[in-house]
């Protein structure tokens, strides 16, 4: 049974022992209306490394991505209650500003969603809300943030397009540089290549492994290969509950749960 | 491989219907045809038939039957103008005063409202586009016409009595409600649902996930209606108000039941006017000759603006963008 596990082996490097705790979760339970749908999670996410969500469809994976930049309370029936903290503050607590928050958190989607306006306008988008910058400091964060997703050399001589005219794989890169652009400190990723092929998927993992440097990145994904080569620590989640968490390395070769070995070699799932 | 072959071999020796070349198909396919074909005869027919009508009129009077301000029964000299001007004036003022209510109402409707009064708005917005336009009439007849007199031209003339331009736009001579002004507020009351529902089709057409983006990014709920749902919903919401224009440049009995049927220009919306298809409903009973060939030649360019509209809006609806 090891020798299955062996096959989905982490590729990424390995994680920093020395990195501080980014977002720390405590005794977080989320409910859809009646339905109960994240059980007392516990666990911290750590600065400038990428974690990985796995697990079935239905575990709570996403929800508890949207929990972190308060998507969820777009819905008034849908709340959550614990501990989410994010530099000393409870950022699930009622008197926090959301839009704020959001912008310090950015997330980026399973479909690709550019704004309808140009590639330059789709990218500066976040910075016009928040910040006073001149032409040419947007231009900058504007290219540079194009760089970083590494979208650039695609588009400089398109700004002005409409980015609905990019392909899937660039419109999904566009959509990190508009999140990056505006510098937050946490990006969360919803299954972001669900919707690509796999070259652009490739792209899209080479770009997360490069982020690291600079952000924190929670990702959620389906596909458990993908978690093995791009993140340095994975939680497993399953019926809305946190099974198991560590060191990618760990979870994929040796895991404590019977179910986590279960589900990363395949046995279900 | 060879396995689904196998299968697939099998079931098609099964098969037992076959293709019957005197079955119903070719007579389902005759009888929507000529189905199809009807309403291109019958649109034609109404084309040539106005044209063939209003003809000795546009003869008549050339270019002038456009722009002289006559409508002279007497000595049968008929200019239309006062009638286009109407229809046109109490359009914009449906316009006007409809599409900020309508676009309002649609993203109250599908952004802001608390589900439990979605329903019963959503419901009630429908409702209202299904009234009968006699009733929109009678109602602002009876019950709109005075009230609008007593406490809206009655005052507003008195301030603006003497002034430039609006003392002229705004002044009534004769405050009894009845107008243009009356008639472009009833018109924007029927057109307000029309549209209102229309958008929150397209608005709820939109994406979730695009909605969640823009929220994601930290945009209020302002910033997203503005910069991201309706630039998205955009090209379509033109249409949707469009479709709104063609019915208002159309409506008949409502508007000739408020305008009070004036046949003479003035500057001020505050006095009576007619719109063309006010005038047709109005004159067509003992309309005879000339006066009936003029009727018509009005209808033809009732219909040609209204082709028009219809055709911009279709063509604009019609590009909604696919996500």
């Amino acid at each position: 049974m090891s020798q299955m596990a062996v096959q989905d082996a982490p590729s990424a490097a390995a994680p920093n022992k020395d990195a501080k705790v980014c977002i720390g979760v405590k005794n977080l339970d989320f409910y859809y209306g009646g339905f109960h749908a994240l059980k007392n999670v516990n666990m911290n996410f750590f600065d400038r490394q990428v974690t990985a969500m796995i697990g079935p469809s239905g575990c709570g994976k996403s929800t508890l991505l949207r929990v972190f930049n308060r998507i969820y309370s777009l819905y008034p029936e849908q709340r959550a209650t614990g501990e989410v903290m994010l530099d000393g503050r409870n950022i699930i607590s009622d008197n926090v500003d959301i839009n704020e928050l959001r912008a310090r958190i950015g997330m980026v989607f399973q479909k690709p969603t550019p704004f309808p306006m140009s590639i330059y306008d789709n990218c500066a988008f976040g910075m016009r809300l928040y910040e006073k910058l001149s032409k040419s400091e947007l231009d900058d964060r504007v290219e540079q943030a194009l760089r970083k997703a590494a979208l650039w050399d695609e588009v400089k001589d398109k700004l002005k397009q409409s980015g609905m005219g990019l392909s899937g794989g660039q419109q999904q890169r566009m959509c990190i540089a508009r999140t990056i652009a505006q510098q937050p400190d946490v990006i969360l990723f919803d299954e972001p290549t669900s919707a690509l092929d796999p070259i652009s998927t490739g792209k899209i993992e080479e770009l997360i492994e490069e982020l690291r440097a600079d952000f924190s990145i929670v990702i959620v994904t389906h596909n458990m290969q993908q978690a093995a080569r791009i993140s340095q620590y994975t939680a497993f989640m399953y019926l809305g509950e946190l099974i198991e968490f560590g060191p990618t390395t760990k979870i994929f070769m040796e895991p404590e749960q019977k179910r986590t070995l279960d589900y990363v070699t395949g046995r279900f799932g | 491989m060879v396995a689904v072959y196998e299968r697939t071999y099998q079931n098609a020796t099964k098969v037992t219907r076959k293709a019957n070349p005197f079955g119903f198909d070719p007579i389902f396919a005759a009888l929507s045809k000529a189905a199809a074909i009807t309403v291109l005869v019958l649109l034609a027919g109404i084309m040539a038939s106005m044209i063939y009508g209003g003809w000795p009129a546009f003869r008549e009077f050339g270019f002038g039957f456009l722009t002289g301000t006559q409508w002279d029964t007497m000595n049968d000299r008929y200019g239309g103008l006062p009638a286009i001007v109407g229809t046109l004036s109490t359009a914009l003022i449906a316009m006007v005063i409809g599409v900020p209510l309508s676009i309002g109402t649609a993203i109250y409707l599908t952004q802001l409202a608390p589900a439990w009064f979605k329903r019963p708005v959503g419901t009630a917005v429908e409702l209202l586009a299904a009234v009968p336009s006699i009733i929109y009439g009678m109602w602002g007849l009876f019950v709109f016409v005075p009230l609008f007199a007593a406490y809206f031209q009655v005052p507003v003339s008195q301030v603006v009595e003497g002034m430039p331009i609006v003392g002229t736009i705004l002044y009534a001579r004769s405050p009894s409600g009845l107008g243009i002004l009356s008639a472009g507020i009833i018109l924007a009351f029927m057109i307000v649902p029309f549209i209102a529902s229309l958008t929150r089709d397209m608005l709820d057409q939109i994406p979730t996930v695009l909605r969640e983006s823009a929220y994601g990014i930290g945009c209020t709920t302002w910033e997203v209606v503005r910069h991201v749902l309706l630039p998205q919903a955009g090209v379509s919401i033109v249409g949707a108000v469009m479709l709104g224009l063609g019915r208002a440049l159309g409506e008949t009995m409502a508007v000739t039941f408020v305008i009070g049927n004036a046949n003479r220009l003035s500057a001020s919306i505050m006095d009576p006017g007619s719109t063309i298809a006010s005038r047709i409903a109005s004159e067509f009973n003992e309309a005879l000759g000339m006066q009936m060939n003029a009727l018509i030649g009005l209808g033809c360019v009732l219909f040609f603006v209204t082709f028009v509209v219809l055709v911009i809006a279709r063509i604009l609806v019609s590009r909604v963008k696919q996500y």
